[in-house]
């Protein structure tokens, strides 16, 4: 099998959720001698990426994303220390959580896991989170993002006290908000006074990216 | 009768208490035609309020009343649109636990313990299919955790009561390895609110 070859097997292998197989195969990369960032942006990335799309058209349904998460998630295991190891800089910090009195979290959960793969050192704080945890977890991290996940319509209002508790803390302007879910539209997104929202995770990923770029440029003026 | 021609289009999940609730209720039931559509819409709320609003303008445009028995149900206003622009109205409302149990009851319930996981008589009955199925459960078991790892407690809102359900919805707590817990609702919620709709539709 050449580099091609495996970059492309990975690729389908992550697509049907296979977890072991692709750890299997991700080791195999790494003997031949395959970067972990060419594992990353040349087959487990695109596959997830794929996946979300499939989602989106109704070819896929929860399930077959979970499982497709759950073997990235596991290549990601395999891969971490190895990045941090050759010293990949982490292109942002990203706080992330589902809000007080939500505990749905698989969309919060795939966000995380493209995050990282993109690059981003991502601190999830699980769920149920409550607004003086989101003010604790950026005080500690210093994150550029501090991300809000929320499914119900009863948890969105969440939002707004999450950067109440923000700006009561004197933080809002030091972090850019990112909220999304499925209920969540970019006019609510508005509304609440958000920096970003994205439906999905890659467009979680792109958006991220050029927050932090107006994040580190609005902090060097 | 003014009321026949009264047509309620019911989500599939609630379909078989709304014809016991207008059994019950002799003045809303009488000549009141029940529609379904499919349960299984709720897993993909969005499509809920154009199959209603398919279905609404068809039968409107036949000439009959139309109610809807669903609440917001995850349409998140989308819903309420639909029924604006056809001059029809809907049970109030998030969910059908509001509707059976009240809201108050609902709101303290997940006040108490965010993570409950809600059962109704349709979800007992039907939690293989409709979840474990639907959730892809039976094929990656591997994702139980992923699912339901972040629940407490379990707190079936019980329409009605029998031993068969009640032995099912102790195998539902046990294969999610928590607590059951059971409010006994009744249907009284609902038929007052198909009462209070088909009154205002039929005059
Ligand atoms: C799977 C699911 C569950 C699972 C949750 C498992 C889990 N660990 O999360 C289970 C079965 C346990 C569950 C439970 C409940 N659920 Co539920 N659930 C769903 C369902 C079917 C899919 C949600 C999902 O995971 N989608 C897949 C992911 C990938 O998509 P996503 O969530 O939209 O995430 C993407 C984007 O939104 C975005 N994103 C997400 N977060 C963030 C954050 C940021 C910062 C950004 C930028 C982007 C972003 O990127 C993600 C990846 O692409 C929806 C219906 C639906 N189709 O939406 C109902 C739904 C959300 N649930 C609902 C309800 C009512 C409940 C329950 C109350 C039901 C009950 N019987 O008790 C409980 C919740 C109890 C509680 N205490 O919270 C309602 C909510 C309605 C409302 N008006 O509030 C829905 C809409 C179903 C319905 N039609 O009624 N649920």
């Amino acid at each position: 099998m050449n580099e091609e070859e495996l970059l492309a097997q990975l690729y389908d292998l992550t697509l049907v959720g296979n977890a072991p197989a692709v750890l299997e195969l991700t080791n195999v990369g790494l003997e031949m001698g395959l970067s972990p960032e060419a594992l990353l942006f040349n087959a487990l990335i695109p596959s997830l990426e794929e996946v979300g799309a499939r989602f989106e058209r109704g070819d896929f349904f929860v399930p077959e994303m979970l499982i497709a998460g759950r073997a990235m998630a596991g290549a990601m295991d395999r891969l971490r220390p190895l990045l941090i190891e050759t010293g990949v800089e982490s292109i942002g910090t990203f706080v992330m959580g589902t809000v007080k009195g939500d505990v749905h979290d698989i969309g919060k959960n795939l966000c995380n896991i493209m995050l990282e793969g993109a690059g981003f050192q991502v601190v999830d704080l699980g769920v149920q989170v409550a607004p003086e945890k989101f003010v604790a977890a950026v005080e500690e991290h210093q994150p550029d993002i501090v991300g809000f996940s929320a499914f119900l319509t009863t948890t969105m209002p969440m939002f707004k006290a999450n950067i109440n508790a923000l700006e009561k803390a004197g933080l809002r302007d030091k972090v850019m908000v990112m909220v999304g879910g499925a209920p969540v539209t970019q006019e609510y997104a508005d509304a609440v006074g958000a920096d970003g929202y994205a439906a999905d995770a890659s467009t979680a990923v792109n958006r991220a990216k050029e927050l932090v770029k107006k994040h580190r440029l609005v902090g060097q003026a | 009768m003014a009321r026949a021609g009264v047509v309620v289009i019911a989500c599939g999940a609630i379909a078989a208490e709304v014809r016991a609730a207008l059994r019950s209720s002799a003045r809303a039931g009488d000549g009141v035609e029940v529609r379904t559509l499919p349960p299984l819409l709720h897993n993909h709320p969005e499509l809920i309020a154009g199959e209603v609003a398919r279905m609404a303008g068809q039968l409107q445009s036949e000439g009959r009343t139309v109610v809807v028995a669903y609440a917001d149900c995850g349409t998140y206003g989308a819903l309420d649109e639909i029924c604006t622009s056809l001059g029809i109205e809907r049970l109030a409302g998030l969910h059908c636990y509001d509707v059976f149990a009240g809201s108050k009851v609902v709101e303290a319930v997940f006040a108490e313990e965010p993570g409950t996981y809600v059962l109704t008589d349709f979800l007992v009955r039907s939690f293989e299919r409709t979840v474990v199925q639907e959730l892809g459960l039976d094929r990656y078991p591997e994702l139980w955790p992923d699912y339901f790892g972040n629940y407490r407690r379990v707190v079936w809102l019980a329409q009605r009561r029998t031993a068969d359900l009640e032995l099912r919805a102790d195998a539902i707590a046990e294969m999610l390895s928590l607590p059951l817990e059971v409010i006994d609702t009744g249907i009284t919620g609902l038929a007052d609110e198909l009462e209070r709709l088909s009154s205002r539709a039929g005059g």
